[in-house]
């Protein structure tokens, strides 16, 4: 008989509820003197190489209204493509750039902005290029397990049209739910739980 | 942001084990209202990981303060302690090969002893503890352990059914080495009736994994008239080695 494979299984996941602002962004739910700054709060300072962005951000249900107790985590490669990250082995991303931000939508419009810098382009598996994307990751109350997708850019239309993951969606009518447009210096995204507009979500 | 590697050990870089979407709560869940509205519908987008979900951010020890894990007094008035049953928090943060995984940032948030939270939304009749703030944090050590001091959190009523509460039960986030390893879940108390009763905890199909969620007292680990002991232990993705063309030995 074969040895055993002797697996142990993944933490099951349970929603981060209401409060997940209490836990993960103490500062802005008003609860002061623990941490003197939330996590995540800023990604980029003067030295960081790259185009500064804006991104706008909204988590709408069903009935198409904007979650106000949401959590958004997002992580991207630096200017050139580098992430910041052990795991990295082409070379050292920008240290003046976390390539991790967290943002709590607002608790009265929904929203949220994150500050970076437009993201370099990465390598699929195969070695073909990716279009310039943030990786996205949603909680909240009624979330049994965090979402991940994707944000591509409106105005990185040849990168988009040759990108090997949004080649994967099978119904190309699917495809802009990932691409956020541009406004002057700020991207625009709003992640549809649910409809005929419902974001693509990844089994990653 | 510092190295998170243990020296022996290589950061990992291979794409994570396919998530068992059995084991977790499925999306849509009904006798959970909430995620009624909130549950997406469609089939998800399967996609072996790359290069974005496998690294991750880093967080180093050097950002956490003296006393972030330890919610009895973080947010307490000096000389003044947090009230109720005092107890610890310990374990390790495995992946699902049982391996430790080091540098691993653990934060923590829970209601009072009383069962209610330091929140403007709050609306429980429970009191306010001026000495509770009610969130954590640590990092794993070498071997993937972790430890923190709080007082154990009260049950609750929500207003989900007319008469729906939801056990004691501290929220952990978790971060693994590589974006695809972020978790969020809930520890409960060994011997809690209010599990197998709560509508949250029930969008979990498998019994077992709920008792994988649900923390054994430890009366080795409890510190004789100070404070019990609660073991949870905490399971990440796994992954697979990958061979590098310039470093043959893999992982």
């Amino acid at each position: 008989m074969a040895q055993k494979l002797d697996r142990l299984k993944e933490s099951p996941s349970q929603t981060a509820g209401p409060y997940v602002h209490i836990g993960l962004t103490p500062n802005f739910a008003d609860i002061g003197g623990v941490y003197p700054d939330d996590l995540g709060a800023a990604m980029v300072s003067d030295k960081t190489k790259g185009e500064r962005i804006t991104v706008t951000m909204r988590v709408i249900d069903g009935a198409g209204t904007p979650l106000k107790d949401a959590l958004i985590e997002i992580w991207q490669a630096d200017a050139a493509g580098l992430y910041n990250s052990p795991a990295e082995r082409r070379g050292a991303a920008d240290p003046h750039f976390t390539g991790w931000g967290r943002r709590a939508t607002d608790m009265v419009s929904g929203e949220c902005v994150f500050e970076t810098i437009k993201p370099g382009r990465v390598p699929f598996n195969d070695g073909r290029l990716m279009a310039p994307h943030l990786t996205v990751w949603i909680v909240a109350r009624g979330i049994n397990i965090g979402l991940h997708t994707r944000m591509y850019f409106g105005d990185e239309e040849a990168a988009n049209a040759e990108d090997p993951v949004l080649a994967r969606i099978e119904h190309k009518v699917r495809v802009p739910t990932l691409i956020a447009q541009r406004s002057g210096d700020t991207y625009v995204f709003d992640i549809q739980l649910q409809g005929d507009e419902e974001t693509v979500f990844f089994d990653i | 942001m510092s190295n998170i590697v243990a020296p022996n050990r290589p950061p990992e870089a291979g794409a994570f084990f396919q998530r068992d979407r059995d084991w977790h709560p499925p999306a849509f869940t009904p006798g959970y209202k909430t995620s009624v509205l909130r549950s997406p519908r469609r089939a998800l987008l399967s996609l072996n990981s790359t290069i974005s979900e496998i690294t991750g951010p880093v967080f180093g020890h050097d950002m956490l303060g003296e006393l972030d894990d330890d919610m009895i007094v973080n947010f307490a008035k000096p000389g003044e302690s947090a009230i109720g049953p005092r107890i610890m928090v310990y374990g390790r943060v495995l992946d699902e090969r049982g391996v430790g995984v080091p540098g691993v940032l653990v934060e923590v948030w829970q209601a009072n002893a009383g069962g209610r939270y330091r929140h403007k939304k709050e609306s429980y009749l429970a009191p306010l503890d001026p000495n509770f703030g009610g969130c954590g944090r640590t990092i794993s050590g070498d071997d993937g352990s972790y430890c923190f001091r709080t007082i154990q959190p009260g049950p609750y009523p929500w207003p989900n059914g007319p008469n729906d509460w939801r056990p004691a039960h501290i929220h952990f986030s978790v971060f693994g080495h590589g974006f695809g390893q972020r978790l969020i879940t809930q520890m409960y108390f060994e011997g809690d009736p209010m599990i197998w009763k709560c509508p949250i905890v029930k969008t979990i199909n498998d019994p077992q994994a709920i008792e994988q969620l649900t923390a054994a007292l430890d009366m080795q680990a409890t510190l004789p008239m100070d404070m019990r002991a609660y073991k949870f232990d905490i399971v990440l993705r796994g992954r697979r080695s990958t061979m590098f063309e310039n470093r043959p030995e893999g992982n």
